[in-house]
């Protein structure tokens, strides 16, 4: 029970910790570019938009933070065992990550912000760009820490402690997993930044074609916000692409190295050779073997997990047999459910933003998409995508790792704190819910009251590139 | 010196930036309603520290990292026994996060009134209960063999564990006081500097007695150690300044005796990392809990690139917001000059529209 409640709390908070990351490192990345962009160009509008997108990224970074101080805390509280066991190897990143990661973001962020007018326009659009940077790196050590949780490698075992040591740090930092893995995730954080700048163009495009307020009317060439949303449609579309191509890579590295993973993904009981691809099936779960597939592409998945037209891919009745003779009695699953539709929420959501991103495109071609009704609208519902992407993405990474909280080294029912009671964890549980819960409110209540101010018709239309932006200042 | 040595002076060093540089945070979080009566001059208060408090909690994330990383043992113990402590602190720490962003983003009073309130809190409550944790580590907890903690809640609210906090606070508030009055211009930096001069004795009082009284704790005899003295004449020093209104003078002080009181801890609590009051031998020490010797290697490796890096580029910060705030600078547009506000109108570098935006339309956000 401890055990369970223990495991809910890491999954509801990284998964809220997850939902803002991904939209710091896009945005931050995305404000970088409309930054310079200005300091090129010299034209207000990029000045506007950056001061804008600024804004949310801000407001989005301020919870980041927050959530991520929770995490951080988590190991040792949740799970002192695994923390005994592992902190030679797994804390090193983390300090890594502070040192060289969050000072960096985090200073940069603060000298950008209040910088405007202290500082030169070259330092200031260096100070974004470090930012940038700066959450850039961030995901790299936190990957490579995770990465070790999903294959460990350059450790020994001490014989004295019976602990893994940390033995080769390059080892580490070149993980296979660790280097697909973080690209993947740069990549959908790129998507997800994107979608998040698209959607909120569009919504913006959408009003003012209702109500045209005067400023944004008397201003020549294309409305404000449809470059910002040429400029998100830019990067979604080719970051799309790629975290399609490089989703499929960790599927053949899973295979290699948690085979029970992609077993489980695909529901495939027994082994298989050639395998196809089922599209959608009815039964398969956790305790019917013998799914009826409605529909499968033939070789499809021989392809994604061997990168082999006729590979084989060994069924999870086999591998449990195989990893009892190696690890003693157990079960070794992972929950079938959860794998399998996690896979395939993160892949057909990936095509529908990707052909959202290539009728964008299309649009923008013909210059019309601030009359395209239905593309606005649709580009602002989309934003849901990215987030249900990166839910089902880590699910599929974390469940699918489960019974082991390090593949093949420790089990996670040996991993939580034997100090800890059950009131305790109940208590912090409720206590971090009720929090995010809170915030999840105001952050949305802000972000919507936010952009409809924005919407609104410019009172001063002098000084017109100043009324669309709320100060960044507190 | 070992690697064990160096990383205990390393998490020494961590918590005492994080004292010394968040310490001013928490103090203006307590005064920023008080020192700024109305809305402008809270919003003044808040932005002094505004750029900067963000880059401050980093050294509490990164000496708790390097705790994990270097002592995964200490880590381990004191952050699963210290459960709800820290869920507590989480959560003010959450607050707190979050009040500096969201209180300016609505112009209802009461919305501000409840995150002003909100970030009290928050600020009160985050250095009282890191104070009664690390007061702990030095006085001792019921640790058993397996190094696993076997109290409770109540268990950790000891008489010097408590105190610890309390003194953390008032210094906190003192660090605040002081740096406000440096901050500021006019009625606020006066107003600063009367409560620095109110709150500087009974702050004088407490760290003296919690210098004694680590010492006591340490086992070592009631005769403070170098540290501990340089922490009594550090906050009489600030008591004397602030009284003189050498207003640089007491800031340098307060930052010294913060340092001092939080390095005296950790001078007592060497080589242990966390006393069992159960048995001497279950002390968790800098040998026994930590990490192999090649993972200290490496970590060592990136804090000496890095931290010397991470202070520079945190000391510019400091430099490049080193003036001073006033209320006149967040008073409604109507009222402001530009040229009056004290900062240069900006427009030349920050392009035809001026700094970080006039109010406009959407008034509470505005620096006006
Ligand atoms: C916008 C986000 C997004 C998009 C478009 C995709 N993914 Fe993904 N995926 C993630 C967001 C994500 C993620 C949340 O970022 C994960 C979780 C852990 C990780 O490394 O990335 C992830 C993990 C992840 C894993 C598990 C890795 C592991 O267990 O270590 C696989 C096999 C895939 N993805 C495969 C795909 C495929 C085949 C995609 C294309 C159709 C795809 N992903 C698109
Ligand atoms: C990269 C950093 C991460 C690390 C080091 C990490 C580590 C962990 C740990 C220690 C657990 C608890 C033990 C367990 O249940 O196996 C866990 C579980 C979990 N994590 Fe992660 N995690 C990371 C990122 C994420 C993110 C970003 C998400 C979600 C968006 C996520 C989703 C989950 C879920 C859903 C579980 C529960 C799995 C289960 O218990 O069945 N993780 N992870």
């Amino acid at each position: 029970m401890t055990l369970d409640l223990a495991r809910w709390q890491f999954a509801l908070t990284s998964i809220n910790h997850f939902f803002f990351v991904p939209v710091t490192i896009g945005l931050a990345f995305l404000t970088a570019l409309l930054q310079s962009t200005w300091y090129r160009s010299k034209n207000p509008g990029y000045l506007r938009l950056t001061r804008f997108f600024g804004t949310l990224l801000v407001i989005n970074v301020a919870v980041g933070v927050v959530t991520g101080l929770v995490q951080e805390f988590e190991f040792g509280m949740n799970w002192s065992a695994y923390s005994r066991l592992v902190g030679d190897i797994f804390g090193a990143p983390l300090a890594m990550e502070g040192l060289a990661a969050f000072f960096l973001e985090s200073t940069f962020l603060g000298l950008w912000l209040f910088g405007w007018d202290r500082l030169s326009r070259r330092v200031h659009l260096l100070c974004i760009w470090l930012v940038a940077l700066g959450t850039v790196l961030s995901a790299a050590f936190i990957m490579a820490a995770n990465s070790w949780m999903q294959h460990p490698v350059g450790y020994v075992i001490n014989h004295k402690t019976g602990k893994p040591q940390l033995n080769d740090i390059w080892a580490v930092l070149t993980n296979p997993v660790f280097l697909w893995g973080y690209t993947h995730v740069l990549l959908a954080s790129l998507v997800t930044g994107a979608a998040v700048m698209l959607a909120v163009s569009a919504w913006q495009l959408r009003n003012q074609a209702r109500q045209p307020a005067p400023g944004g009317a008397s201003q020549p060439g294309p409305p404000l916000f449809a470059r910002s949303a040429q400029l998100s449609l830019v990067v979604l579309v080719p970051a799309i692409i790629l975290a399609m191509f490089v989703g499929s890579e960790l599927g053949v590295i899973e295979a290699r190295y948690q085979p029970m993973k992609i077993a489980a993904a695909e529901a495939q009981w027994a082994t298989c050779q050639p395998c196809s691809f089922s599209l959608i099936q009815i039964g398969g779960g956790n305790n019917d073997h013998t799914p009826t597939q409605i529909l499968a592409i033939p070789h499809l998945l021989s392809l994604l997990a061997t990168n082999s037209w006729n590979g084989k891919v060994v069924g999870l009745s086999p591998l449990q047999s195989q990893y009892q003779k190696q690890f003693g009695p157990g079960y070794y699953v992972p929950n079938v459910f959860i794998q399998y539709w996690s896979m395939r929420v993160m892949a057909y959501s990936a095509g529908l933003m990707f052909l959202l991103g290539l009728w964008g495109l299309w649009l923008i071609r013909r210059r019309s998409m601030a009359g395209s009704r239905w593309f606005l609208t649709l580009a602002v519902w989309a934003v849901t995508l990215p987030f249900l992407m990166n839910t089902a993405g880590w699910l599929l990474t974390e469940s699918g790792r489960q019974p082991w909280i390090v593949q093949g080294i420790m089990l996670t029912k040996n991993a939580v704190s034997p100090s800890v009671g059950l009131a305790s964890v109940i208590t912090s549980l409720t206590v971090f819910v009720a929090a995010y819960l809170t915030l999840a409110i105001v952050d949305l209540m802000l972000m919507i009251r936010y952009a409809r101010k924005e919407a609104e018709p410019d009172p001063a239309p002098g000084d017109g590139a100043d009324a669309l932006v709320t100060a960044v200042r507190y | 010196m070992t690697l064990v040595q160096f990383w205990f002076i390393v998490i020494a060093l961590l918590w005492t930036g994080f004292f010394v540089l968040e310490g001013f945070d928490f103090g203006v979080g307590m005064l920023h309603a008080g020192v700024g009566r109305d809305e402008a001059g809270r919003r003044a208060a808040v932005n002094t520290i505004g750029p900067l408090w963000d880059g401050n909690e980093v050294w509490l994330v990164v000496a708790a990292a390097a705790m994990f990383a270097a002592f995964p043992d200490w880590y381990a113990t004191m952050f699963s026994g210290f459960y709800l402590v820290l869920v507590i602190l989480l959560l003010a720490l959450i607050v707190r996060g979050v009040s500096f962003e969201y209180r300016g983003k609505s112009g209802s009073p009461r919305w501000r009134c409840s995150w002003d309130v909100l970030m009290m809190a928050g600020s009160l409550v985050a250095p009282l209960l890191i104070g009664v944790a690390l007061g702990d580590l030095l006085h001792g907890l019921p640790i058993d063999k397996a190094g696993e903690y076997t109290g409770n809640f109540v268990t950790l609210l000891q008489p010097y564990a408590l105190y610890t906090g309390v003194t953390l606070v008032v210094l906190c508030l003192l660090h605040g006081a002081t740096f406000l009055a440096l901050k500021t211009t006019g009625e606020m930096r006066d107003r600063a500097g009367r409560t620095a001069r109110r709150v500087a004795p009974p702050a004088a009082l407490l760290t003296a007695g919690f210098a004694i009284w680590t010492h006591v704790t340490g086992g070592k005899g009631v005769l403070p150690n170098p540290v501990e003295v340089l922490a009594i004449l550090a906050v009489l020093a600030a008591a004397w300044l602030v009284s003189a209104r050498r207003e640089g003078w007491a800031f340098a002080a307060t930052t010294f005796a913060m340092a001092t009181a939080i390095l005296s801890m950790f001078t007592e609590l060497y080589p242990r990392v966390m006393v069992s009051s159960t048995s001497p031998a279950y002390s968790l020490t800098i040998s026994n809990a930590a990490s192999g010797s090649y993972a200290l290697k490496v970590m060592t490796v990136v804090v000496v690139i890095f931290l010397p890096l991470v202070l520079l580029y945190q000391a510019w910060t400091y430099y490049v917001f080193r003036q001073r705030l006033s209320a006149g600078d967040f008073r409604p547009p109507a009222l402001l000059t530009r040229q009056g506000n004290g900062r240069p109108p900006g427009a030349g570098k920050t392009g035809p529209s001026g700094p970080a935006a006039r109010p406009g339309p959407a008034g509470p956000e505005g620096p006006g």
